[in-house]
Parts: structure tokens; sequence; C-alpha cells
């Protein structure tokens, strides 16, 4: 049923801001997103030349080599702004804290087969330098990029990046103790098994091109990553092997690949297809961070898979390579 | 059987610090000087990053988890204000000014903080503040973000709101904060934190961002009031930040000293000339008056200002010298700036009059020594010329501040009778500026402010007419180019409130709202 409440109604001038109206259609009602978005970097009459960066303007698309008509042809698919990001992150936060909650207070770690656990903690910890590293990275994006539309998602990327070197660090806690956290840290310093992955994640640290970052980054080697070590590893070969409560503590990352793979995905598709110098270039970036990244990844891998890691690893990359055919890259 | 054996519990600083600086390391593949390039031009030195103190300990699940609730609330409220006409039940037309004086001027500046604190909160090498530096970056895309959803429903029935942000980049007045961001975050990342995180964020947010919300609570606008106040927890963490700045620095190295003096009377100053906007809101532009300017600088300037450089002082900390200057201009701030932009009300996005008696006795009795004496027979003569139909517009072009980019209209501090030139011949160009201060800044530093983008130049270079203008043609109107270059609707967006579209809608919408027609 029906029931008509009445407010005074009132017919307004106009329905958006004028340069949200250019872009969507003259009497058009905007979406939050497109308010918050669309055109809110500065683009013109810039004072000053940075003192750090004179041969740049404060924001330049000449800082990196891929070439955009309009850098806001970016959409993000899943429309985040401040507040509904905050919003879908606070509800997944409530799921990984019950998680945590659920292991500790079941004491589901001390259950574990204690091999399972050694590998689940060796294989962990370190990886929360990786996200830390992943959350500079971003940073770096959202500050030299061009056009809100690419940087705004790259803010929220760094910090969930953050979050997971968090959870990361937690899942260590509770897997171990300080201790854990300590080797962790050993190991992803001196333990051979680390070093390719580490001297990838110190290499990008020093990529001045901000799109190639993105492709060195959240393309190839998260690209890479997260399928191998949070699908495969720990929700399928883990969990099989009754390990579901590590799955428990990386859920939060396993969810958060499935959302952020959608924009990455969008973001190359829409770059890829503007032209075929951009398609080039794309490519060229995604096959050399992919190559570096598998090398990287392929001892790592084996600290979970052991023998199998190989074949994960041709599998994820497989993967990987048809992903990225999709939005439009042969590599 | 219970195997689990309960964990050592750590602290919360020992949790905060695995959660954060934890989580770096030492370089050896890259050099640490090739990773973070930037940390040691600006001559600041820093020897332990650690000895860092986290001005709060957020992690970010924590970080989700309380900004979600607010998010959920803030927009709730939005919400039911816009779809209720909230907006008609603001004190009168003439308030919604002050909405677009914030939306064009202060909100681009919040996004321009948001990727200003992306930049250093990459760029320092400390793990503690750059966590800190990229949690303000993500608060202040918050801040853009639902500035502009609040005032949105303004836009959608008010003028002077459609074109914020291409205006902010061209109009001349809107120059005055641009510039001052601009200014900062082409600085290097140290003198970034003095500028924003200290002198911004912790001297002068009271005299910017609380007026306004003040001034909104006052004046019936719920919807800028429930942004401001949401956003007070983040400000309260921003001032944390910037105070923990100042202190680690100076507490690093003796050296850095002259250094951050240098930049907090800068910063203060540049600041200051900023609010010179605000001053006039705060007077002029709205109806139910929180506090008059003088006042608000002798509260949080004087007083809480003067007791924070008090605590600084073990530092070697000087409170900035132009604090001087800003107690002699304090009487005749406001009024000086209203009267500019009463003259330049056709250039201006929104709409200027002369005050209504009362209010010009509110403004004698803040202002004894000042307004009856210089101010209020101005204002009064502007009403008779507009009475008679001869409503007073200036067309001719303002001489700009080479620094501050303000009209040359400030007055010789102890003189209010006599406009303060100063000026600098540098490589063969002579530059022209409104203070001692402002001089000063540009002697120090010529070669940056040689690059600013003054509107005034631009205008007369021929830079600021819509593409395809040609100025030669016969009657060719320069003021009507300008204003189309600024996508400033002529008749709508300017001139004086009296007889404006903002104030007859107004008044109908409230008669439909509030009447049986």
């Amino acid at each position: 049923m029906h029931i008509d409440l009445r407010t005074v109604s009132i017919k307004p001038l106009r329905q958006t801001f004028d340069h949200v109206a250019r872009r969507i259609g003259e009497g058009k009602a905007a979406s939050r997103y497109q308010e918050g978005t669309l055109d809110l970097q500065a683009t013109a009459n810039f004072h000053y030349r940075p003192t750090w960066d004179p041969a740049h303007e404060i924001f330049d698309v000449s800082r990196t080599a891929l070439r955009m008509a309009d850098w806001y042809a970016f959409k993000d698919p899943r429309q985040f702004y401040y507040g509904t990001y905050t919003i879908t992150r606070g509800r997944q936060q409530e799921t990984a804290e019950a998680n945590f909650d659920f292991v500790d207070t079941r004491g589901l770690a001390d259950m574990l087969e204690p091999e399972l656990r050694t590998a689940a903690t060796r294989l962990l910890v370190p990886l929360r330098h990786v996200a830390w590293g992943a959350n500079m990275n971003n940073a770096a994006i959202c500050a030299y990029a061009y056009g809100t539309a690419i940087t705004q998602p790259c803010i929220y990327h760094a910090m969930d990046q953050l979050g997971i070197a968090q959870y990361l660090t937690r899942a260590g806690l509770l897997l171990g103790d300080l201790d854990a956290l300590d080797e962790g840290r050993r190991a992803w310093l001196e333990d051979e098994a680390w070093q390719g992955l580490r001297r990838y994640v110190e290499d990008s640290f020093v990529v001045q091109d901000p799109i190639e970052l993105y492709v060195a980054q959240n393309v190839a080697l998260d690209g890479l990553l997260y399928p191998l070590v949070y699908l495969t590893t720990v929700d399928d070969v883990f969990a099989s092997r009754g390990g579901s409560a590590v799955a428990l503590l990386t859920s939060f990352m396993s969810e958060w690949f499935q959302e952020t793979r959608k924009w990455v995905d969008a973001t190359l598709k829409t770059a890829a297809g503007e032209s075929a110098d951009n398609k080039a270039l794309l490519e060229h970036w995604s096959t050399h961070w992919r190559d570096r990244a598998a090398s990287a990844l392929r001892p790592v891998a084996r600290i979970g898979l052991g023998e199998a890691a190989d074949e994960m690893l041709a599998d994820a990359l497989g993967q990987f390579n048809a992903r990225l055919a999709k939005a439009g890259l042969t590599v | 059987m219970d195997m689990h054996a309960p964990k050592k519990k750590l602290g919360l600083k020992e949790k905060y610090q695995v959660m954060t600086r934890g989580l770096d390391w030492e370089p050896s593949y890259q050099k640490k000087e090739d990773i973070y390039p930037y940390a040691t031009y600006e001559g600041i030195k820093i020897h332990d990053w650690d000895k860092w103190e986290d001005p709060f300990r957020l992690t970010m699940d924590a970080y989700w988890k309380y900004q979600a609730e607010k998010e959920r609330k803030l927009y709730a409220i939005i919400d039911a204000y816009a779809q209720s006409n909230g907006h008609l039940n603001v004190t009168d037309a003439r308030y919604l000014n002050t909405v677009k004086l914030f939306l064009t001027g202060v909100s681009p500046l919040e996004y321009m903080a948001h990727r200003g604190f992306a930049h250093v909160g990459r760029q320092f090498p400390g793990a503690g503040p750059r966590v800190a530096c990229l949690m303000q970056s993500l608060d202040e895309i918050r801040h853009a973000q639902t500035q502009i959803h609040a005032l949105s429903n303004y836009n959608k029935h008010y003028n002077g709101l459609h074109e914020f942000r291409h205006m902010h980049d061209r109009v001349w007045y809107l120059s005055v904060p641009k510039s001052f961001f601009d200014d900062a975050i082409t600085a290097g990342p140290f003198e970034f934190m003095i500028a924003i995180g200290f002198s911004f964020e912790y001297v002068l947010t009271n005299l910017l961002f609380v007026p306004f919300v003040s001034g909104a609570a006052y004046n019936g606008d719920m919807g800028t009031m429930t942004f401001g106040f949401s956003a007070q927890s983040d400000e309260a963490r921003h001032m944390t930040l910037g105070l923990e700045v100042i202190k680690f620095i100076l507490e690093q190295d003796p050296d850095n000293l002259p250094i951050v003096q240098r930049w907090i009377d800068k910063w203060t100053w540049r600041g200051y000339r900023v609010l010179t906007l605000v001053a006039m809101m705060m007077d002029y532009m709205l109806p139910k008056r929180t506090m008059s300017w003088k006042e608000a600088w002798e509260v949080y300037f004087e007083e809480n200002g003067g007791a924070l450089f008090k605590d600084l002082a073990r530092y070697g900390i000087k409170i900035p010298k132009c604090a001087e200057t800003i107690a002699l201009e304090k009487d005749h701030l406001s009024h000086q700036a209203w009267g500019t932009f009463y003259n330049y009300g056709a250039a201006a996005a929104f709409h200027t009059w002369v005050p209504e008696k009362d209010e010009m006795d509110w403004l004698a009795a803040k202002y004894p020594d000042s307004f009856d004496k210089y101010y209020r027979p101005r204002l009064e003569y502007w009403r008779e010329q507009a009475a008679q139909g001869k409503r007073f517009y200036n067309k001719t072009l303002p001489m700009l501040c080479q620094t501050c980019q303000i009209p040359m209209l400030f007055t010789e501090p102890g003189d209010p009778t006599k406009i303060c030139y100063r000026e600098v011949d540098y490589k063969g160009g002579k530059y022209h500026f409104c203070s001692d201060h402002c001089k000063e800044i540009f002697e120090h530093e010529p070669e940056k402010y040689v690059q600013s983008w003054l509107p005034v130049h631009q205008i007369y270079q021929g830079n600021c007419f819509p593409e395809g203008t040609d100025p030669t043609a016969e009657g060719f109107d320069p003021l009507a180019a300008v204003l189309q270059y600024y996508h400033l609707e002529f008749g709508r967006d300017n001139l004086d409130f009296e007889g404006s579209e903002d104030q007859k809608n107004f008044e109908t919408w409230r008669g439909q709202a509030t009447k049986n027609v």
C-alpha cells in the first residue's frame, strides 16, 4: 500500500554543479560519487612550481608516460567516495573482528597442526612488510597521478593496505607472539626466500612514473600475490589441511582482493582502450613487472605450498594473463 | 582440555608501534635518499625518527569503525535537511553568501590538503609521521566531499555556487586562498607541515573553520553546522599532529630553530591574510553574528595562541612578529575588506550590500575606535547613492600584492587614512606589496613569488577571456569577457543583494513553506 507523505515542493534552479552537468548531461541528478569526484582536482593557473620538483606543475599529466585525453574517463565501479568507502570497510572490519575473536576465544590457533601453524606464520608475517610497501606506493600514486577519478581510489587503497598490514600483524600475534613478528622481520631482511620480493618492493619505491607504479604494485604484484597466497594457499590448501582458522584471519584480504580487482581491471581497460600507444605501454609495464613478481613470489609460495608451488604459480600466471586479456592487454 | 595459553598482552603504545613503525624496515636494495628524495633539501636535520611520539593511536580497523558511524549520521542529517527544505530556515537570504564564500574559497583547499598530505605522507623517512599524515590525507578528502555534498542542495536553489571548482582556479579574490595552498604544497615537506599542520590547523583553525560553523549554527544552517561538528574529532587529531610535528622538529636539532621560526612567521602572516575573507564574513555577512572579528582574534590568537607560544618558548620559539601589525589592523580589517567587495560587487560571485542600521550599531559597539569615525560615513553614503539609483560598482582593476594577492586595500599600520604600499625591484621588474610582511616573504624567496599568477596582471595580458575572444573587436567589453571566463553569470551570481534572484526566490519559497498560498 502506498501512503502519500507530503513535503513542500519547490522547483530547483539546477540539478548539480555545472562542471558535473557538463560531464553527465544537463538537467540530470548527480550521484554523490560524481559530485565528490568529477573535476575536483585543480587543473589551471597554478601559482608556483614545486620546489621539490620544478620540472612539473603541482598536478601534471607529464609525470606519467600514459596519455589520456581526459583523466576523468576513469571510473571506480564501486563508486567509492569517502562515505561509501568507510561504511563498506566499517562493515568488513566488524566481520574481521568477529573472526579474530572467534579464533582467539576458542584457542583455534593452538588446535592447528604445528607444521601448518608454522608454515602459516612463516608465510603471512613477512607479508605485513609487503602490504606496508603497497601503502607507500598507493600514497605516491594518489599524490602524483592526475585527476581525482584515479587518485581518490588510491588513498583508499593505501589505507586498505595499511589495514591489511595491521591484520597480518594481529594474525602473527595470534599464531605466534611478538617473537613471531621479530622472526618475520628477520626473514624479510635476511632469508633468501624473501629477498626477491623485498628487492621488488624496494625497487618499486623509486619508480617515478605513477602509472607504472600502479602497474607494478596494484596490477602485477598484488595480481599474483593475492590469488596465490590468500585464495590458493590459505583458502584452499591450508583449509583442506584443517587450517580454516587461518582462513578466518585472512578473510578480509580475500574479499578485499575480489572487490578491488574490479577497480584495477576497469582502470586498465579504460587506459588501454584510449590508444594503441597506451596499450603497448601498459603491456610493456605489465609484462616486465609480472615476470619480476612471479620470480620473486616463487620461493615465497614454496613456504606454504612446498613442491606444488610451481604448478600453483603457473595457474596464477595463467589466470593473471586471462584477466589482463579481458582488460584488453596481451601479455 | 584447554591448550589455549593466554598470550602476553601488549600495551596500547607497544601495540600501536608494531601496527605502524614496526612495519617499516631499513632498505638495502635502494638507497634511502632515493626512496625519500625530498627529506633534506630544506635544511631540517632529523637524527632519530624513532623519537617521534605518535600523536594519536588509531589503527585502521578502529578508524573505519568510527568514521563509518560518523558518516552514517552525517548523511542522514544532510538528507533530512534537504528533504525538508531546511535552507528556508536560515535567518535571511543574505546568509547564503557565506556558504558561497566557503564552497568557492575553502572546500577546494580541503581537497588540496588531501593531496598535500598524501605527498608528505609518502615522503617523510619516518614511519610514524607517514601514517599520521596519510590518515589526515584521508580525512581531508572527507572534508572536501562532505562540504560539497552538504552544500549541493544550496547550489540547486541559489546562485554563486554552481562553478565553485572552475572559479577557484580563476576568480580574482579566490587566488588568495588558492595561492596560499599552492605556496604550501610547493614548499618542502617540512615547511608544508609547519604551514598547514601547525600554523593553519593548530594556530588558525579556530579563526577559519570555527567562525563558519558557528555562523551556520547561529543562522539556522543545519547542513553546514552538521558537517562542521562531524569534522570536529578529525580536526582534533590534525591539531595534535601539527603540535607534535613542531615539537619533534625542534627537539631534533638546535639548527632547526631559525628555519622553523621563519616558517611560523611567514605562515602566520600568510594565513592571517587569507582570514581577511573570514573577518568580513563574520562582521558583515552573517545576519546573526556570533562574535566580531576583533573579538575572535583576541580570544583565539592573542589569548589561546599566546598560551601556545609561551609553551613553545622553551624551544626558543617566539610569537610571530607580525602579531603586532595584526593587532593594529584588527579594528579595520573587516571594514576595509567589505568596502572593497562592495566596490567590486560586479566581479564577485556573491552578493554585497550595505548593512542595516541595527547592524551598523552593532559594528559601532564592537569597534568603538574605528567604525563610526572611518567606516559608517562611507557605508551611509553608499546607501544614499544606491537609494538614488546610483549603486556604485568599480569597473577598474585594483593593484594586487605580489605575495598574498589581495588588492592593495590595507592601510598603514597605525594610520587608517593612508593605503600601505611597499615595493621591491628585482631583476628589472617592480613588485608591489600590501605590507612589510608580504614584502619580506617575497625577498626571502623571490624566485618563487615572481611566478605568482596574479589575476589582474593576467586580465591585462589577455589571458582571462574565453577562447576565441577578440579584444580588438568594436564594442569589446572586457569585464563581460572576464566574467564569461570565470563562468560567472552576470545579474545572477553578482551585484547587490537587493533585487537579486536569490532574494526573490527565497522570499517566494519561504512564503510557500510557511503560508497557505
